[in-house]
């Protein structure tokens, strides 16, 4: 089925299968490998990208569900001026070890700012649920997105 | 995982939807966040999706009187946030709010998620208890099903194959307690209660005890006839035949059913 995304801002045309889920279409027709397939069970959040501007898990949305949409994954945020101020707060806070759950946390991070730009603790800890990080990283998280929000995200 | 191949149709209208679910083994695509895992895993392969998620005319949520009607593609993250809801209908408002994390509730759908008919589900549990009204589009017209009828088994509904779930009915009312038990924040319910007062009398349902959502009948009937909490919770697990799985035995669910319909009825 022929389907047009704007992705980052560039529109992508493509002619997929139904079933193609949109991580895949992000990550294997576009290359976009900054998105990553955690637990692929709607669960770790790994795959978190903003379709019209909200948090979504793309593997539990389908490509075609997107078409006519804009969706920005992890490298749509940085600008030649450089990083976006969710991914230079958890630059600056430690907020992540081995990485792998970082896009999704900073994607659900700038989704949760941008509902709520000034969160309390407990409130970005609910807001950030559904997403998991193995290397027990919460506590820098939450600093990092504390910051992101001080710094007007 | 991927899913096996199917055909894939977007309906433009109401009237397209229900002519395109004539297909055999078709299915109505809503958010897709019960049906998408269920098409990973491979347990359901239907031969043809039909989208409606382009009806916008089904996202709303409207008062009428004394009950609120809200339109079945309205998101979970909507209603959490609807200020009708909220002062008509806190507990589902509360509820809807709670459902898995922000992003399934950026996408999930009330509809979907009833539709679906899993027998842990909070807002299944809800509308039954809050005997909800469920408006039903097909080939023959209208018809509108009572949360009592329209749970007919796991993961089934009084829906016929080329019906679509288009409203859901739900009276107005204030307090109501949802109390759940889960073993990690995003798990599905080990069990739930729902305790609501209306009309001047309580009612109060379970989820995760039998094979749909559940109305603790012997309780109500018991807090009707004077029981204290204490007394009417004992009868929480009578009639209900739940399940013994990883979450827990059948025994300890019928002791956690007792115990939250207690809380629960002390709160309300």
């Amino acid at each position: 089925m022929k389907i047009s995304i704007t992705v980052n801002g560039t529109e992508q045309d493509a002619d997929v299968e139904p079933r193609t889920l949109l991580v895949y279409f992000l990550r294997e027709h576009l290359g976009l490998k900054g998105t990553n397939v955690g637990c692929d069970t709607t669960s770790c959040g790994a795959c978190t990208v903003l379709l019209d501007g909200e948090s979504v898990k793309s593997c539990t949305v389908l490509a075609v569900q997107a078409d006519g949409g804009e969706v920005t994954t992890i490298e749509g945020l940085a600008t030649d001026a450089g990083l976006h101020p969710v991914q230079q707060a958890f630059h600056e806070n430690h907020a992540l070890q081995c990485g792998y759950c970082t896009p999704g946390f900073v994607m659900a991070s700038v989704s949760l700012l941008k509902e709520n730009p000034n969160p309390s603790e407990e409130e970005i800890r609910l807001g950030l649920e559904g997403n998991l990080c193995r290397c027990t990283g919460y506590h820098n998280i939450l600093k990092a997105v504390q910051a992101a929000a001080r710094a007007g995200a | 995982m991927i899913p096996a191949a199917f055909d894939y149709a977007r309906a433009a209208s109401i009237d397209e939807a229900i002519e395109l679910l004539g297909r055999e083994d078709s299915k109505v695509l809503a958010g897709g966040h019960s049906l998408l895992p269920l098409l990973k895993l491979r347990f359901a392969r239907p031969s043809l999706l039909v989208d409606i998620g382009r009806l916008d005319d089904l996202r709303y949520v409207r008062e009428d009187g004394d009950r609120i009607g809200i339109g079945a593609l309205s998101r979970h993250a909507d209603l959490a946030l609807d200020p009708i809801l909220a002062q008509g209908c806190g507990l589902l408002a509360r509820t809807a709010g709670n459902v898995g994390d922000p992003q399934v509730r950026h996408r999930g759908t009330i509809g979907g998620s009833v539709a679906h008919s899993d027998p842990a589900s909070d807002v299944a549990t809800i509308l039954l208890t809050l005997d909800a009204d469920f408006v039903a589009h097909g080939p023959d017209g209208e018809r509108t099903i009572p949360a009592a009828d329209f749970f007919t088994g796991p993961f089934e509904t009084a829906l016929g194959p080329q019906e679509l779930l288009t409203e859901i009915v739900v009276p107005k009312v204030e307090g109501g307690r949802y109390l759940k038990h889960v073993r990690r924040q995003q798990d599905w319910a080990t069990v739930a209660v729902a305790a609501v007062r209306l009309n001047g009398d309580v009612h109060v349902g379970l989820a995760a005890m039998g094979a749909t959502p559940l109305r603790a009948r012997a309780v109500e009937q018991a807090v009707a006839g004077g029981a204290a909490p204490a007394d009417a919770a004992a009868h929480a697990a009578e009639g209900a035949e739940p399940p013994s799985d990883f979450a827990g035995s059948a025994e300890y669910r019928a002791h956690l059913a007792q115990v939250l319909t207690r809380q629960a009825l002390e709160q309300i």
